[in-house]
């Protein structure tokens, strides 16, 4: 099963932040994080994160910093703002809402 | 650093590294972002048993399609240059309003041109054989500004209450303007032509800016507009000038002397009409030549600092003092403007993030060097201040100087601390976006206060 294009762009924002509120973490590493939390599902085009990143950034709800890697290679590492929590709770409520919309109709359907 | 062994491979990174360089949405730090990525995937994939060759086609298919990203990168740094050459593609956005939008910036074009003709029925004619009355200069920016507002306030879809508020600047405006009893030859009365525009574009700028002057980015692009807005409507001019001598050689080989129409409807009418579609033209070719003054600006900034740097020598070389004449400060005060000009053009194309290179360095030097030319001038005109005594021109010509000089004071002192890394760029940027409501309000106080305070003379 794969995810249509608006589903997965509309995701990406509130999987972006809940990812990086368990922990600051990088591009390569959120990929990762997005395949294992979806069992697979969830497949992005890899370079597409980094623009929802930077989008993230400039809305000040994430913050940047190259630091070194364990490789020596210098990499960018992101980190959640509080702008950023505020925003993944509004998130969070907004999918709640559709998630229990979807939930109630599908439930009669299956009662009928 | 993470380098393979195998040596093809690294070559294919290269490759992939050059020719992703290429793209013009996307720097240099995110071809790094991006290649780190890459050699994670490629570093995952080979120890999960692929080759070389086999790792780097599946690292690359799985980075996507270059065009949407860089399609995706220049859609959220719209600063970056020439975005038009990979938003192409996508242009239905800009499609969806384009029928709508002809008409409207054509009836307000002609609105702005037929305002101008407006005084002309209530005893205000344009003669062509007569000097321009000063009416019209001074009434200059309420022929075209309110439209232009208007065609914003349009654009952006704002409501009509805003509109109103937006209404008030304009209608004071109107009103110093024409109020006071200025006599003939009066000096107040031009700081009014000079100074009124200044103060009534900070209302336009809020219309662009939908009303949100504090919100993101707002206020930066707004600046430039009014950057590429001048350049469209010089290059106008331009066009114009042609125009005029085409149609004065045209109508003289035919014995008819063109003056009334050249002089009373051509020149004025053309001049308010061309704000409006100045103004569409930078909007709707946004991305054609959006960075023309990022680009002047990184042509003059090195100019200017070696002109600033060769007077200081020259004038420490020969000992010779600041010939202290009428338009010494006047000339002096449009001199620091232009700096501050280029600073600002500096920053308005500068990627905040980005770590302090060469030209920081070189902006620093020229807005030093610009505060000492400016330091030796004021000391010799405050040396001889008493001689003139204080008039509006000199206490206009000085309160702009000063405004000037605290910005760019401030300004070599944030540099500074950018430079030796106490401090970021976008502190820099957020000082000179701040300060951009000062000019326009001093521009009113000239407007408002002086020409009572000065007796109108």
């Amino acid at each position: 099963m794969d995810l249509s294009k608006d589903l997965v762009a509309a995701s990406a924002t509130p999987l972006v932040l809940a990812i990086l509120a368990e922990g600051d973490s990088y591009g390569y590493a959120i990929i990762k994080r997005v395949a294992e939390l979806s069992g697979g599902h969830l497949q992005w085009t890899d370079g597409m994160l980094y623009p929802v990143l930077h989008r993230l950034e400039r809305l000040d709800l994430v913050a940047a910093k190259w630091s070194a890697s364990e490789n020596g290679r210098r990499r960018k590492y992101y980190r959640i703002t509080k702008e950023g929590r505020a925003q993944l709770a509004a998130q969070r409520q907004q999918w709640k809402a559709v998630d229990s919309t979807l939930r109630g109709i599908w439930m009669k359907a299956c009662t009928v | 650093m993470t380098t393979f062994a195998d040596r093809p491979l690294e070559e294919q990174i290269a490759q992939w590294r050059a020719y992703v360089s290429r793209r013009q949405a996307l720097h240099g730090p995110d071809v790094e972002e991006l290649e780190g990525h890459l050699r994670d995937q490629l570093v995952a994939l080979t120890e999960a048993g692929l080759t070389g060759d086999e790792a780097f086609l599946v690292a690359v298919k799985r980075m996507g399609s270059l065009d949407a990203l860089s399609r995706e990168f220049a859609r959220e740094h719209s600063e970056r240059l020439w975005k038009q050459l990979v938003m192409a593609p996508d242009a239905d956005e800009s499609a969806a309003t384009a029928p709508a939008e002809m008409p409207v910036v054509l009836g307000l074009a002609i609105a702005a041109a037929l305002a101008v003709k407006v005084p002309a029925l209530f005893g205000h004619p344009i003669n062509p054989h007569d000097e321009l009355p000063l009416f019209y200069a001074r009434n200059a920016s309420l022929f075209a500004f309110p439209l232009l507002a208007i065609y914003f306030l349009w654009k952006r879809g704002s409501n009509v209450v805003s509109g109103l508020w937006l209404a008030l600047p304009f209608a004071a405006g109107g009103v110093f303007a024409n109020v006071f009893p200025f006599p003939t030859k009066s000096d107040t009365a031009v700081l009014t032509v000079l100074h009124l525009p200044i103060a009534l574009w900070i209302a336009v700028g809020v219309a662009y800016v939908r009303g949100r002057w504090f919100a993101d980015g707002g206020r930066m692009n707004f600046v430039r507009f009014s950057g590429e807005l001048a350049i469209y409507y010089v290059l106008i001019a331009l066009g114009g000038f042609v125009v005029i001598l085409f149609t004065f050689m045209m109508f003289r080989a035919i014995d008819m002397n063109p003056d009334w129409f050249v002089v009373g409807w051509l020149i004025p009418c053309g001049a308010a009409g061309a704000v409006i579609i100045g103004s569409w033209l930078v909007e709707a070719k946004q991305s054609v030549i959006e960075n023309m003054a990022p680009v002047l600006t990184r042509l003059f900034t090195p100019l200017f600092t070696l002109l600033l740097l060769a007077f200081l020598v020259t004038m420490a070389w020969t000992g010779s003092p600041i010939n202290v004449k009428r338009e010494v400060l006047i000339g002096f005060d449009l001199l620091l403007a232009v700096v501050v000009g280029l600073v600002l053009y500096a920053a308005s194309a500068r990627d905040p993030q980005a770590p302090p290179d060469f030209f920081d360095r070189l902006q620093l030097l020229l807005v030093v060097s610009a505060l000492v030319v400016d330091g030796v001038a004021l000391w010799a005109i405050a040396a001889r201040i008493s001689e003139f005594g204080f008039t509006a021109n000199r206490v206009a010509a000085l309160g702009e100087n000063l405004i000037l000089l605290v910005n760019l004071a401030w300004t070599a002192w944030l540099y500074a601390s950018f430079l030796g890394r106490r401090g970021s760029f976008a502190v820099l940027e957020r000082w000179q976006i701040a300060y951009l409501p000062v000019y326009s309000v001093w521009a009113a106080l000239v407007v408002v206060i002086f020409p009572p305070v000065f007796g109108y003379r």
